[in-house]
């Protein structure tokens, strides 16, 4: 019998005209007519406007906090407002002097949640490590204790404060959200609809009502005497608003654990609390994640609002700072630009974060 | 009123009546009597209520209508009456419901630390004892979703008898398996049934009904249609019904 | 063995389930009760110690302020809750203008990022990440601020062909509303009804012969000659209310307004970029198999995405959407921070004025709840009419 050995053909390079560049050209821009065209006509106003834009944003922009050079006939934008107020944009009306303060505090505090990011740090010292570090925050900010002076919470502001009210409001809206979440789910009617009503009510109305809401009706609603801080009942408006959203996130993670782990609990002799705290709970959080991070990052944004009620962070201390300076007025847009950038800088950074622990969550899954 | 003692009787239905909701009579008139140490295997057409009689010996279960009494308690709203029964009952799911964020050793050991009161070194050497007995101990420090389904079965076995049940139910614990994987099963409870435990098992494994099983009993439609030794359940069907169910899946 | 009901019993004992049940929701009921209580209380006397009147009869008085827009008549002997009507006429200007549009474009976007471009799907990627991650609030500011700096003074307004473009906004001629209109509006409903019998009619057809006849066209075309047709008969009034350039500003006509137009902007790009991700989503999740199954068929992408893709992913996109179009809705409260005379700002001013802060701004919830609850239901009905039907 003839049998032929097998000859293994030797791999060859792709072809030109499926490969390389001028393939790539043709498959992303020319693949058909319809892609023709729009990638004439978009090219088109790119090579237009693109050039245009980036000369008014950096060739001819004034970058040096000079007055007259922004004013001059053939300036672009007018950077220079940067320049000359960033330190009152980014730290409000705190006392000039003393701006290391919220600066030291917002770098610590933001050191914290990055690492509370991290699952390796999801240790038992996290928690009392949290209360140290607010406790050093808020001795740094407010002072009146070892040679600092005192700054009243009025005068917080900038993006120290709108750090401080995200991340306060997560964290106290988080317990808040857990329990509405598992009172949703419960089997007692009372309970359930109370909580219910809670998060329909809230999820019903804007933000700034709540807002309002804080700003007016809080203090007709403590006792005869007692004043409380427009920043606490702020930081409570927010807390509120952002509790019912992210039960409503929870409650997703809750319902997708499946009923078998409850029942195998029950077995085991688990009392509800035990078995919430256990098996249900580990299994729904580490499930929403990504919904937890989308509902800071929504927060986050939300608390430029905090500029209509009179307390001025990020927003309100730059329109402060350029609107009352009549010289630098005209140039409010770069302030607002200036702030955009930070903003997306932040929510961006954040939202990718996020995506990166999706996925590490679904590589796990698949060991 | 709750601590009647029945004796010779392990398990005793009296007249129970479940309904779902106002319509569907899930559970029809039943009287059952297991004994202690009587190995049971429940059979029958899906919808037959199998498996919503075996959990209500464990109250997963609650039934509207009859007695139930578990070990000398009787099984109704009260709390305490509950915690004791699912103190003495184990059971074993067909989804294996094994808690995928801890490991094998984890999951064995949570009830006893956290329920039992054991410190942690007393329960991890209980349960390395149990998972000895199912033979999967080399597994204790992997997570259940890196394990087979016949493995995760074992393990969730050995879970059960950490608590030392007197009772084991069984809830089709090999219909989610591959086929290879329903022999290492079946196994570890024939193991079991030789040591005494009293066992209730729904199962379509008529080859562990004749091996194991003291007694069979066939269900259709929510009540008990026969029940025999399994000699002269599958040569000798009193019932028409039973012998159109056994034609069925005995066939070819 | 008869399926009667089943019976009823109770057990009296702490150690009864329903029994430790029934306690804790009493507790919890007296709790909350409680404390809504001591809030209420509290209240009370702090408004009587400030001598801060309360009760809704402020309604009636005259509001004493005038509105900058208002869709119909509006002036400041008119009583408060004709101020909050106006409030909340233009919020749903907004709102339903901003919904539209919205959509049309958050569509466009979130297909775009299937296309076969890169240069499309690179700025479907770009738009979506820019418009998401700048606060709302900032963009309604900037798109304010550009207006404003960039349209002209008055006196110095753009012309095109009767309209007037200038820092007052877009001012057009508007149709003097006469007997000629009901007509045409009529004629509109009555080529509505005649549109959808077409439709029924042009999709028999299709079955019977194969002709594909168009379906959104023609009906649109109905419509539209409908709506004319009651306009001839009506006399075909052409008066138009044109608007010329007064002393100081542009005078007749309609105008929309430099804050009318940087709220509705600024909304519909912000949301555009949210539903762009909707659809992309819904998108995704139909298989890739359908895609590759409807390219075996012989179909073009338009058909693949018309007839296969957008279906299916109507599921999953509804009721996302439905929570982006109630965004939309309360974002649109952000105009307090323009001046463009929603209902929030509104009754803010009224709060100001009156003093009565928690009349005021219950009446805003109350606007916003119903406006939630009626769009939920309306797409919750919606989205049980697409669901796929199961066994």
């Amino acid at each position: 019998m003839n049998t032929t050995t097998f000859q293994p053909i030797a791999a060859r390079p792709a072809p030109a005209n499926t490969s390389g560049p001028l393939a790539w050209i043709k498959a992303n821009l020319l693949a058909d007519w319809a892609t023709a065209v729009s990638t004439l006509v978009i090219g088109g106003v790119l090579l237009w406007y693109v050039p245009q834009i980036l000369n008014w944003a950096f060739v001819k922009a004034v970058w040096l906090p000079s007055f007259d050079a922004c004013q001059g006939k053939d300036a672009g934008a007018c950077w220079g407002v940067i320049s000359e107020k960033y330190r009152l944009i980014i730290f409000g009306r705190y006392p000039f002097e003393e701006q290391w303060r919220p600066l030291v505090a917002t770098l610590i505090l933001t050191g914290l949640l990055v690492l509370s990011c991290m699952r390796t740090c999801w240790k038992f010292w996290l928690a009392p490590l949290w209360l140290v570090v607010l406790a050093v925050y808020f001795l740094l900010m407010y002072g009146n204790v070892l040679n600092l002076s005192k700054v009243d919470t009025e005068r917080w502001g900038g993006l120290p404060l709108t750090i401080l009210l995200a991340s306060l409001s997560l964290i106290m809206s988080f317990p808040i959200a857990l329990l509405i979440a598992l009172g949703r789910r419960s089997n007692l009617p009372a309970i359930r609809s109370f909580c219910t009503v809670y998060v329909e009510l809230i999820r019903g109305v804007p933000l700034i009502s709540v807002l309002f809401m804080a700003s007016f009706m809080f203090p007709l609603f403590m006792p005869q005497g007692l004043q409380i801080d427009v920043l606490v009942r702020v930081l409570a408006g927010i807390t509120l608003f952002a509790a019912a959203y992210l039960a409503e996130v929870i409650r997703g993670g809750l319902q997708a654990v499946p009923k078998g782990q409850t029942e195998a609990a029950a077995t085991l002799g688990l009392s509800y609390w035990q078995t919430q705290r256990k098996i249900v709970l580990p299994q729904a959080l580490s499930m929403v994640v990504p919904g937890i991070m989308n509902s800071f990052i929504g927060t986050f944004k939300d608390t430029s609002l905090v500029t209509i009620v009179s307390l001025y962070e990020l927003t309100g201390s730059m329109k402060l700072a350029i609107s009352s300076d009549a010289d630098w007025m005209p140039f409010i847009m770069e302030g607002y630009l200036f702030i955009a950038l930070i903003y997306f800088i932040f929510c961006y950074g954040m939202s990718r974060y996020s995506q990166w622990v999706e996925k590490q969550v679904n590589k796990s899954k698949l060991r | 009123m709750s601590e009647t003692k029945t004796t010779h009787s392990m398990i005793t239905f009296d007249k129970v009546n479940k309904w779902y909701g106002n319509n569907f009579h899930v559970l029809r008139d039943i009287d059952l009597s297991v004994a202690k140490g009587e190995r049971i295997v429940i059979c029958g057409p899906s919808g037959s209520g199998k498996s919503t009689l075996i959990r209500c010996i464990n109250r997963l279960e609650e039934h509207q209508q009859g007695r139930l009494v578990v070990d000398g308690t009787e099984l109704n709203d009260d709390v305490k009456a509950i915690d004791r029964v699912r103190k003495e009952v184990g059971m074993v799911f067909q989804q294996f419901n094994l808690f995928p964020h801890l490991t094998v050793l984890e999951n064995l050991t949570l009830s006893p630390m956290w329920v039992g009161k054991l410190p942690k070194k007393e329960a991890e050497e209980k349960a390395m004892a149990q998972l000895n007995r199912v033979r999967i101990a080399e597994q204790a420090n992997k997570y259940p979703l890196q394990l087979s389904g016949g493995q995760q079965q074992r393990v969730a076995i050995a879970r059960a008898l950490c608590l030392k049940p007197k009772i084991m139910l069984f809830d089709e614990p090999t219909s989610a398996l591959d086929p290879e994987m329903v022999k290492e099963v079946l196994d570890v409870m024939i193991a079991m049934a030789d040591e005494g435990i009293t066992m209730l098992c729904v199962t379509h494994e008529m080859g562990f009904a004749r091996a194991v099983a003291d007694r069979v009993i066939f269900m259709d439609q929510g009540q008990i249609v026969e029940q025999n030794n399994p000699h002269d359940f599958f040569n000798n069907p009193q019932n028409e019904r039973s012998k159109d169910f056994l034609s069925k899946i005995l066939g070819h | 063995m008869s399926s009667s009901t089943p019976p009823k019993k109770k057990y009296w004992s702490w150690r009864s389930q329903a029994f430790r049940g029934l306690v804790y929701q009493v507790l919890a009921v007296l709790a909350i009760v409680g404390v809504g209580w001591f809030l209420v209380h509290n209240t009370l006397v702090n408004m009587r110690m400030r001598g801060i009147q309360s009760g809704f009869d402020f309604l009636t008085q005259p509001a004493g302020f005038d509105i900058g827009e208002s869709l119909f008549a509006f002036s400041s002997e008119q009583s408060y809750w004709r101020a909050i009507l106006v409030g909340v006429s233009n919020t749903l200007r907004v709102a339903i203008i901003g919904i539209v549009l919205s959509t049309v474009i958050g569509t466009v976007i979130g297909i775009g990022r299937f296309s076969r471009s890169i240069l499309v799907r690179g700025l479907s990627r770009v738009y979506v990440e820019m418009f998401r991650n700048i606060p709302l609030l900032i963009q309604l500011l900037l798109w304010y601020v550009v207006l404003t700096e960039v349209l002209p003074v008055s006196s110095e307004a753009i012309t095109l062909s009767g309209m007037f473009l200038s820092k007052g906004g877009l001012s057009y001629p508007v149709p003097v509303w006469s007997f000629g209109y009901y007509l045409a509006g009529a004629g509109v409903l009555v080529g509505l009804v005649a549109a959808g019998f077409y439709r029924r009619w042009a999709q028999r057809s299709f079955e019977v012969t194969g002709q594909v006849r168009s379906l959104f066209w023609m009906s649109v075309v109905i419509v539209l000659l409908g709506g004319l047709v009651g306009w001839l008969v009506g006399g075909a009034p052409t008066e138009l209310d044109r608007p010329f350039k007064g002393e100081f500003s542009i005078e007749n006509g309609a105008a929309l307004t430099p804050e009318f137009l940087a709220v509705l902007i600024g909304l519909v790009l912000y949301t555009a970029a949210f539903i762009a991700e909707v659809v992309r989503g819904g998108i995704q999740s139909v298989s890739r198999g359908q895609s590759e199954a409807a390219s075996a068929l012989g179909l073009n992408r338009i058909q693949e995405m018309r007839l296969v893709m957008l279906p299916q992913a109507m599921r999953v996109i509804i009721p996302p959407v439905t929570n982006q179009y109630l965004n939309l809705t309360k974002n649109s409260s952000l105009a307090v921070a323009i001046g463009y005379p929603d209902v929030v700002s509104v009754a803010n001013t009224a709060l100001n004025q009156t003093g009565r802060a928690v009349e005021c701004i219950s009446v805003v919830m109350l606007v916003y709840l119903t406006t939630s609850l009626g769009t939920s239901l309306l797409m919750n009905w919606y989205n049980s009419r697409a669901a796929i039907k199961e066994r």
